[in-house]
């Protein structure tokens, strides 16, 4: 916006086979210029069209930039205002910032002068619309385990109280032997809702940082060890049978804790999720640049699709060879980011009916 | 239907003592009552047979199975009246209807029922789309 012709036909002359690039963007910006020759008309355009940046001129007859840019200010719109003025004084400067300008160019300017400033205000724009939409997409993502979790949470809540209604009918028989069944299921259910609420303190408590890290040199060899040993008494029941394979003394500067969850969690999975009599291998490598961990099992293993959501939260994979596994879902999401928050990385193979190979590589430091 | 002249209703659904608990309760309304965990199943067991009415549930393997399974039911059986349970809305307050033609026509669903219905008024819904 400018009252002078010739400025006007200036910057369109400037900018209209101009544009910008930016590393993160995939296409560059270019620029379609709209004209107005006062101030109402600029409004005008303002309220009619979606504007992103806005050039704006001070001294005009009739409304001023500054009171175009105090409108803009007050209907909160969504573009970014630069001033070109011919009266570079501080105090404008200083009252146009305060209301909202993001930045200046005073007349006379060089073609190279304006693409600069054009530049500039297109790159803050981009940045300042990415944040917001990233912030919004936080809030999906938010909203959506929410209302997993809370579906997750309810769904034993709804299983108790239904079974606990049918024995307050007597709907199924006259003695409690009657509803046997329903008593253990109720009761699984329970501990079911204990090791979700668990694994979601473990979950709050890693995504809000509050969980204090404690670095030391940790040995990965004790640390298989006791995950495997922990894990007998199921891995007894099954008749699965657990193998190490590693050297003492594998050290890694890191969390305790942090280490014991991924342990735990891939042993765990690999006993729970395996056939009766099978096996599990626990192996552990140092290499030049990093630690391999490895935990493979002669389980039921998953499709390609299994693996595609596997580290998802509150995804269990579910089939018919799954029917008595229990879990909340979050584990190896939690393994992930532990993995993860020690810079390193987790891999998964599998084939149905056959096993699956959880593969960690920590770097060495 | 069934040789004994009772009318089947099929159940899916994730959960096991759902399951449990709805087919105890609708046998009590006088039907048979087949179920199946999870939307594969589902899905497996209306290619082998067909029941006089379905209620799905909505979150399943995915977010979305209740729609899927009862779009599929329906490109199968399309006179086969399907209910979709759940019980999201009372979490996140997530509101589907199957009120206007636009939601009819994506939703593929008869009738949508929050879980936890009391026993008389899903008696009463399964009744009216049987039309008994």
């Amino acid at each position: 916006m400018d009252d002078e012709p010739g400025i006007r036909s200036g910057i369109i002359r400037i900018l209209r086979n101009f544009s910008v690039s930016y590393p993160f963007m995939e296409e560059d910006f270019n620029f379609e210029i709209i004209e107005a020759e006062t101030g109402e008309q600029a409004i005008e355009i303002i309220n009619s069209q979606q504007i992103d940046i806005i050039l704006l001129d001070n001294q005009l007859p009739g409304i001023n930039g500054i009171e175009v840019l105090e409108y803009i200010r007050k209907i909160q719109y969504d573009a970014l205002v630069m001033m070109i003025t011919s009266y570079a004084s501080l105090d404008l400067a200083v009252k146009a910032t305060n209301i909202g300008a993001y930045n200046f160019v005073p007349k006379p300017f060089t073609p190279q002068e304006l693409k600069s400033a054009v530049e500039n205000i297109t790159k803050h724009l981009y940045l300042k619309r990415m944040t917001r939409k990233m912030n919004k997409e936080g809030k999906q993502i938010r909203f959506q385990f929410l209302s997993v979790l809370s579906h997750e949470l309810k769904s034993p809540i709804n299983a108790i109280e239904g079974y606990l209604k049918i024995m307050q009918d007597k709907q199924v028989g006259e003695k409690i032997e009657d509803y046997a069944v329903m008593i253990d299921r109720s009761i699984e259910r329970l501990k079911g809702m204990r090791t979700l609420i668990m694994d979601l303190l473990d979950l709050t408590r890693l995504e809000s940082g509050k969980k204090m890290r404690s670095i030391e040199k940790v040995d990965l060899f004790e640390i298989a060890k006791m995950a495997m040993d922990s894990m007998e008494p199921l891995a007894i029941q099954k008749q699965v049978k657990l193998y190490l394979d590693g050297e003492e003394n594998t050290i890694l500067l890191s969390d305790k804790d942090e280490m014991e969850i991924i342990f735990n969690n891939l042993i765990s999975n690999a006993v729970k999720y395996n056939k009766d009599e099978g096996k599990v291998f626990v192996s552990l490598r140092k290499e030049s640049k990093s630690t391999k961990i490895i935990v493979e099992d002669t389980g039921i293993g998953m499709t390609k699709e299994d693996m595609e959501k596997l580290f998802q939260e509150f995804v269990r994979i579910r089939n018919s060879k799954t029917k008595n596994v229990t879990g909340s879902g979050l584990g190896l999401s939690i393994a992930k980011k532990m993995v993860e928050l020690n810079g390193g990385t987790i891999e998964v193979e599998s084939t149905p009916d056959v096993g699956s190979k959880f593969i960690v590589s920590l770097p060495n430091n | 239907m069934q040789k004994d002249g009772l009318k089947t209703i099929l159940v899916v659904d994730d959960d096991q003592d759902y399951l449990n608990q709805m087919k105890i309760q609708i046998e009590q309304f006088g039907f048979n009552v087949i179920t199946a965990d999870g939307q594969n199943e589902g899905v497996a067991l209306i290619e082998k047979q067909r029941p006089d009415l379905a209620i799905i549930d909505l979150m399943m393997e995915n977010m979305d199975s209740g729609f899927i399974l009862g779009h599929k039911i329906k490109q199968k059986y399309p006179d086969l009246p399907v209910i979709i349970a759940t019980a999201v809305t009372a979490e996140t307050g997530l509101l589907f209807g199957i009120e206007s033609e636009e939601d009819k026509n994506w939703i593929k669903a008869d009738l949508y029922l929050e879980k936890g219905l009391r026993p008389d008024q899903l008696h009463r819904e399964i009744n009216k789309l049987l039309k008994i």
